[in-house]
């Protein structure tokens, strides 16, 4: 499932966002957040707490089901009463709900959290930037591993001289994308496919901000 | 108009290279010095491009200045930090002041420079930079305008003998040649046995070879560079014979060590020439020339 993977922003950060803001209302969310234990009950308790500790009034805390679905107005609605004794709203999910839930109110919204990467569970508390969406899918040349996202510099015409017995120049961590791709292709016998040069990549596929209207 | 350089590399003669990095800042004199000393003693001096992503004067404006004092630029030209537009137009810029030599490589990640938050550009990758200064000889931009006005450039690329898993390198390697790369200077080479077997391979192709040769400085310097270059692999029995050296003396160890590797590889015909990177001491490249029998 595609998961929003987010940061808790630093206290220092956080503090100087709610500078002037005394009375805060925290929203976490029940899904993406809630995985990655950046926004779950938990957080968003332990988020009040620390409030309250620096002199804030927490005048309420919620876990919105899924704080990027315009369902959530509703729910939101029934806490309107104690939303609007705030001066602003602290939310602990992914940009996506942050933004959601600011075209749902009309009070002020601070992030809690940054908002890394829209990724994948890849393993037991491991998730993975996977696709970054842009538009103009090589996957069928690639045996089904994105080098534009997954390779660091977007390489589309294999390893660059950085590759590391497999791991990426950047970070031990992370896999060199075209070892992956290598080792898939020459299993599925279609090496092939990474001898072609690829041709400078359309970076205005769909040109940013994407939209798109359903044509009926 | 064929470069000074191409026509070396068709010569037949063993070519020699070496590099200079331009300054962080206007002061170019240390610069201007090292391009006097070296540019009637090698073929062409490679100007680095913010290598390692430290951002420095430019490499065109580098190159230039290897053109004002008489000597044969290779522009190197990184997919760092432009766009198409502004590497093709950096490219027109260049032939119009008499560069036409350049090396084309993808570029170090940002993260490990001086300016750590900066946007990786990799519009293009390496392969298809060549591309383009294929296409913009035939008078068509990356777009397919038009281009008014010639130009020529002798272009290369490099690529990492020892990288591990060496296969996909090498299918990168064919495409940079089947894209246009007319030579190649390699990532530094240590093991000569394993290099020979990399020009067994190599030799089929139709590109020019210069095998890349770094100073090794000290014996912990070798370490380092096993620990963290990427494809750099310093043989035990090298960095032993670095640590041999009496205090004080490491660097005329490492003149010996890459001056004897100049020679092997010239007597043993293994490929074109060299690529001698003298990493912040440029100055010693005629005393490693003069260690290879070359001055």
């Amino acid at each position: 499932m595609i998961r929003s993977i987010t940061q808790k922003k630093s206290d220092e950060e956080i503090d100087h966002l709610l500078e002037g803001l005394d009375r805060i209302f925290i929203i976490g969310c029940g899904t993406c957040a809630t995985l990655t234990h950046t926004g779950g009950l938990a957080e968003v308790e332990a988020m009040g707490e620390n409030l309250s500790g620096k002199g804030k009034l927490v005048t309420g805390e919620m876990v919105l089901p899924v704080a990027c679905d315009n369902m959530a107005a509703d729910i939101l609605r029934e806490w309107s009463e104690k939303m609007n004794q705030a001066d602003a709203l602290l939310i602990m999910s992914c940009a996506f709900g942050v933004q959601s839930i600011a075209q749902q109110t009309s009070k002020m919204v601070v992030p809690a959290l940054d908002t890394l990467f829209i990724g994948k569970q890849t393993g037991a508390g491991q998730f993975d930037e996977i696709c970054t969406q842009c538009g103009t899918c090589i996957l069928g040349e690639t045996g089904g591993i994105c080098p534009v996202t997954s390779c660091h510099k977007g390489l589309v015409n294999g390893p660059c001289g950085g590759t590391n017995n497999g791991k990426c120049e950047i970070d031990n961590n992370k896999d060199c994308a075209w070892t992956l791709i290598y080792n898939r292709l020459k299993d599925l016998g279609r090496l092939d496919s990474m001898r072609k040069l690829q041709a400078p990549r359309n970076h205005q596929r769909e040109p940013s901000p994407g939209k798109y209207i359903l044509p009926f | 108009m064929v470069s000074n350089f191409k026509k070396a590399l068709e010569s037949g003669k063993f070519v020699v290279t070496c590099e200079i990095a331009p300054p962080k800042g206007t002061n170019l004199e240390k610069m201007r010095h090292h391009i006097e000393l070296l540019k009637d003693k090698v073929d062409a001096t490679n100007i680095t491009d913010h290598q390692s992503s430290v951002m420095r004067f430019p490499s065109l404006g580098g190159a230039l200045l290897v053109k004002e004092c008489g000597g044969e630029p290779i522009l190197q030209m990184t997919c760092r930090d432009r766009n198409r537009l502004a590497l093709q137009a950096d490219l027109l810029f260049a032939y119009s002041r008499g560069i036409n030599n350049v090396l084309c490589l993808t570029g170090d990640s940002v993260i490990f420079g001086d300016h750590k938050e900066a946007k990786g550009v990799f519009d293009l990758d390496s392969s298809q930079l060549i591309m383009a200064i294929r296409k913009m000889e035939k008078g068509k931009d990356l777009g397919g305008n038009d281009l008014d006005g010639e130009l020529e450039f002798c272009a290369g690329a490099i690529v990492t003998p020892e990288a591990n898993p060496l296969e996909p390198q090498l299918i990168k390697f064919e495409k940079k040649i089947d894209a246009g790369a007319e030579f190649i200077q390699t990532q530094a080479v240590y093991d000569l046995d394993n290099f020979k077997k990399f020009m067994d391979y190599a030799r089929e192709f139709p590109v020019k070879i210069l095998a890349g040769i770094i100073l090794l400085t000290s014996a912990p310097m070798a370490r380092f560079m096993n620990k963290n270059v990427a494809g750099v692999n310093v043989p035990q029995n090298l960095i032993d014979e670095m640590a041999s050296a009496p205090k004080g003396k490491a660097i005329e160890k490492g003149i010996e060590i890459a001056g004897r590797m100049i020679r092997r590889i010239r007597q043993e015909r293994m490929c074109d020439g060299v690529h001698i990177m003298a990493i912040g001491r440029e100055e010693l490249v005629p005393d490693i020339m003069s260690a290879a029998g070359l001055l």
